[in-house]
């Protein structure tokens, strides 16, 4: 084997922090995204950091990191912050808004991917922010007819070998595998880093590959149905009392006390 | 995507992994201790209890020391009567609500009236004995005119986040404490025009006008308890002084009532009104010496939906002040804020919070940029032309760009967390001063070398000085000088002051830039006012307040 050629796929997702707040759009069929902050899916920030840590620990070769992105024009945003971040080159596919991929699309997509660049190493995000299906890493496992190892907290790459920590309930599990392989990242996997200023700029002059569905020969049409989507019930406003007294009554009249 | 396509902004966004795994991160310099950020100055270190003996972290309430002792040099005036049983009285039948009145004399109510005695930094405690909370304008008129009939001292208070001591009492003076006073009158979404109760806390105003797609035209670490009349009567200048200006330009009006109950209606809405004496600006940063403000209207601006925050290494001072230069030339109308932070204060924020910091190199200064724009296609293009001269060019050594709120929150953090930091070891003489910008880190050096030269400045226990650090709004030519110690020490002191004022004086800058007077700067107004200048003040407050019952002991 000569080196690791690993695959990052990474997702354009809304911003994850309380100054976002998703709202579901009128037709109550889904979130609104326009106008809204987007960035990287924080678990696949995970995956491109430890795709980059697997080539400074030198243990084994990493001849190239190579991200992935399907999503409308703006995931060239997150392809770049990726190769800021250290991946090589990356690809995207252009996929419109509203043809959005399921799990299952993505992971047919992703086997293609995987057969023409010859990876043999995927490491990505264990959910996404927005679906939370959770489900894209298994299945790509399944298509490919590769080991999986799920919510990674420890990476370990000797030659072949390769060694995944998984926090469980209760404990640790470590499994043991050969490449090639599916990795998918957990929260404690690593702290991604921050990408400079300098690296900024490289990632300018990065190759940024554009594809298209049809490139690969794919039909995605989807098989769920989104029956409704509905905000969480609102939550009921507190009251102000006067003083202690009026506090006391207010416990009582709601039979608190 | 906040940074579209022209210019990708990546960046860590471990905030969103930290959220979710919070326990792994709890020791963030981070939003949580916001309300400590950013705003410093005084000339002591604190938390001393009984012993002298200066500890960090919260110490229980009992070992704040009074003013009083802290400053002997103080003497209560004897023309102020001592409150009695009949006093409290007039004024319960004045407020009626049993709640309004934290009566201290004709019972123990020492725990109740603790938080109104004492402030946050737990520097200052007064002796007051009766707390009041008017909710109306015509309650506070009462309330002043009987306290000036009968001389009886006062303090208003608003959300007590000052620095100075301005806001507690130092003897036994009535707390009027604004808090009831907390709605907002009136908002014109046309002119942006906001009319609201001097007792608003910054942050619910500033979350009442988001929602209008405004903006409050100040934004400091304490807005999640500080009150917009306290921000008033301090004349605050914070974060986003260098974008909006100061509340001088923004407050357009004021409602205030006198010591003798006049209440002075002047709640103007107009942003041009020439016709004499533009009173409202005596009671802009006059720290309640004159009359309480009891409601505000400010112009607000609308709020940019583009913000952008950059943070930066640079090789030296002057590197910062050309990158400042062309920061000012490249982002021009959407730069809105410019702050420095020394190499100093970036470590020990690291070895404090235990926070990896955004940049992997070590370097002298630090400068944080942020930018808030109508269009964030338009804002982009400007901030990569910026990024990619100054890197170029090498003003820059390196940067990092956030590219969304949390991670903006985090670069934030690493100006805001210093404070916050600083403490650790025990005590911290803060100063906040306003020096030509050229000049501004110069004072650091000066007094790290004195302190170096007297031998109080080392890494281990038998120093007292932790380090000497500079960090500001270098927009403003604000720095703010710090001077994290082990212990308090009248030796340090000394090398500090009256250094640090003549220094100042020197320069023609101010001993207080934007935390006012209150009673710590109160003895060194000289350093930055003419006798001449201190005269006029003098006589305006005795027309105001001719028996001198407003916030006695401080600010003259």
């Amino acid at each position: 084997m000569s080196g690791l050629r690993i695959l990052v796929p990474i997702k354009r997702v809304i911003d994850y922090t309380p100054q976002v707040k998703p709202r579901v759009n009128r037709a109550q069929t889904a979130v609104e995204t326009a106008n809204v902050k987007h960035s990287m899916n924080p678990f696949d920030e995970l995956s491109i950091e430890e795709a980059v840590r697997l080539r400074e620990r030198k243990a084994t070769p990493v001849e190239e990191i190579v991200a992935i992105s399907a999503g409308p024009a703006k995931a060239q945003d997150i392809l770049r912050t990726a190769m800021a971040m250290g991946a090589d080159r990356s690809i995207h596919v252009q996929v419109d808004e509203k043809d959005a991929l399921e799990p299952l699309g993505v992971a047919k997509l992703l086997k293609k991917v995987v057969d023409e660049q010859k990876s043999n190493l995927v490491i990505l995000g264990k959910q996404s922010i927005d679906d939370d299906a959770g489900q894209t890493g298994q299945m790509l496992a399944g298509l490919l007819n590769w080991p999986q190892a799920t919510q990674a907290s420890k990476v370990e790459v000797e030659g072949e070998k390769v060694t995944v920590t998984r926090e469980v309930d209760g404990g640790v599990e470590t499994l043991r595998t050969k490449l090639p392989m599916v990795i998918t990242t957990d929260l404690r996997l690593n702290e991604p880093r921050y990408a400079s200023l300098p690296n900024i700029m490289k990632a300018k002059k990065k190759p940024l590959e554009k594809k298209t569905l049809k490139d690969y020969g794919l039909d995605a049409a989807p098989r769920l149905k989104t029956v409704k989507v509905t905000d969480p019930p609102q939550r009921q406003g507190g009251v102000k009392v006067e003083d202690v007294d009026g506090m006391i009554g207010k416990l009582k009249e709601l039979g608190a006390l | 995507m906040a940074v579209p396509s022209r210019f990708v902004a990546p960046m860590r966004r471990a905030s969103a992994v930290a959220r979710l795994s919070s326990p792994l991160r709890h020791c963030r310099p981070g939003f949580q201790a916001r309300w400590t950020g950013n705003t410093s100055a005084t000339s002591e270190p604190h938390q001393q209890d009984a012993k002298g003996t200066v500890k960090g972290g919260a110490a229980p309430a009992k070992t704040v020391k009074f003013t009083s002792d802290s400053y002997p040099e103080i003497q209560r005036d004897s023309k102020f009567a001592k409150i009695t049983q009949e006093h409290v009285d007039h004024f319960k039948g004045i407020l009626g609500s049993e709640s309004a009145v934290i009566d201290g004399v004709s019972q123990d109510a020492t725990d109740d009236i603790e938080p109104f005695n004492s402030d946050w930094m737990r520097k200052f405690r007064g002796h007051a004995k009766l707390v009041l909370k008017p909710s109306t304008t015509e309650e506070v008129s009462k309330i002043l005119k009987y306290c000036n009939d009968n001389m009886l001292a006062v303090v208003p208070q608003g959300g007590n986040t000052g620095l100075v001591g301005g806001s507690v009492p130092v003897f036994d003076e009535i707390v009027i404490n604004l808090s009831k006073m907390n709605q907002i009158r009136s908002f014109d979404e046309v002119s942006g025009i906001l009319v609201a109760d001097a007792g608003v806390i910054l942050e619910v105003a500033d979350n009442f006008l988001a929602e209008k797609g405004s903006i409050f035209p100040l934004d400091l670490g304490a807005k999640g308890s500080c009150q917009i009349g306290g921000n008033v009567a301090t004349n605050a200048g914070g974060l986003r002084l260098l974008r909006y200006g100061s509340l001088h330009g923004n407050v357009l009006g004021i409602e205030a009532v006198l010591p003798d109950g006049t209440i002075v209606d002047d709640l103007s809405k107009l942003r041009k009104n020439n016709t004499g004496y533009d009173l409202k600006h005596l009671f802009i940063g006059g720290e309640g010496t004159i009359g309480i403000i009891t409601g505000i209207s400010i112009i607000c601006p609308q709020r940019s939906p583009a913000v952008n925050v950059a943070y930066f290494g640079l090789e030296s001072f002057e590197q910062a002040q050309k990158a400042f230069t062309e920061a000012k030339s490249h982002l021009s109308e959407i730069l809105s804020a410019f702050e420095m932070m020394d190499g100093r204060t970036q470590k020990i924020i690291q070895k404090v919070a235990g926070t990896k910091l955004p940049l992997e190199g070590d370097y002298p200064f630090y400068c944080l940029i942020e930018t808030s724009g109508s269009n964030a296609d338009h804002d982009s293009e400007k901030l990569q032309n910026f990024l990619e001269h100054v890197m170029e060019t090498e003003i820059v050594q390196d940067g990092v760009l956030a590219q969304d709120q949390t991670q903006i929150q985090e670069l934030w953090a690493c100006r805001e967390g210093i404070t916050e930091c600083l403490g650790h070891w025990g005590g911290v003489y803060k100063y906040d001063l306003s020096i030509p910008i050229s000049r501004m880190y110069d004072l650091v050096n000066d007094v790290r070398d004195r302190f170096t030269e007297a031998g109080l400045l080392g890494d281990d226990e038998s120093f007292p000085v932790v380090d000497v650090v500079g960090y500001g709004h270098m927009g403003d030519s604000n720095l703010h000088l710090n001077v994290p110690v082990r212990r308090f020490d009248k030796k340090v002191e000394k090398m500090i002051e009256p250094y640090v004022y003549e220094w100042v004086a020197n320069e023609k800058g101010s001993i207080s830039a934007e935390h006012g007077l209150g009673v710590t700067k109160r003895p060194y107004v000289g350093y930055s006012k003419s006798e001449t200048m201190i005269r006029l003040m003098k006589q305006i407050k005795d027309s105001f307040d001719p028996n001198g019952i407003m916030n006695p002991y401080k600010y003259l």
